[in-house]
């Protein structure tokens, strides 16, 4: 059992100016899903830039989290998502 | 490189479009992995699939083949394309198929 809100934090912590948005889909602690900005993201293509969320993870994908359906958007993106 | 590793590049050297997934593409064992055979099935593309259930040597491996702890693991031309996320957003972008048609022939 695993809280959506620590995935949030890791993230936040772990990445440079990282907004992350995370929900538990099942209430279960195990499947998540998530929407990821960061500046680290610019330049790379959507492998290198789910492999940085992933190593900010670290073990926790290895056992805690099940399930981690992800989507990542530079701050540009995000912006442009929020039609601000 | 390992046994498990270069039994790993075999198969997607070998294949062009190549899925490693959860179950058989006729019986997913995971949601995700049915998602990226719905995709390749949409773009009507050939491509082949193995089962990480059955071998849990290559259910491991290629995490590491990758690197990239989660299945399903799409590959065209040997190269390394996504996971489900990033299969249904390069599919919603047309960039998938694109990629497969231009690459896979």
């Amino acid at each position: 059992m695993f809280e959506a809100s620590r995935i949030r934090e890791i993230l936040e912590a772990g990445l440079p100016d990282c907004t992350a948005v995370v929900e538990d889909d099942l209430g279960d602690g195990e499947h998540f899903s998530a929407i990821v900005t960061s500046s680290a993201f610019e330049g790379l293509n959507l492998v290198k830039q789910h492999q940085l969320v992933y190593g900010a993870l670290g073990d926790l994908m290895k056992k805690e989290i099940h399930a981690l359906a992800l989507r990542t958007l530079t701050p540009e993106q995000w912006a442009a998502r929020s039609g601000q | 490189m390992s046994d498990t590793q270069e039994r790993i590049a075999e198969f997607v050297t070998n294949n062009s479009v190549f899925l490693f997934m959860k179950g058989t593409r006729t019986m997913p064992q995971c949601g995700f992995s049915a998602r990226a055979i719905a995709v390749l099935e949409h773009i009507g593309t050939e491509y082949n699939t193995f089962d990480v259930l059955s071998d849990p040597e290559i259910r491991q491996g290629v995490k590491d083949y990758a690197s990239w702890p989660t299945i399903p693991q799409l590959y065209v031309n040997g190269e390394f394309v996504g996971g489900s996320d990033i299969v249904m957003q390069m599919f919603e972008s047309g960039e998938l198929s694109t990629l497969i048609n231009n690459d896979a022939s």
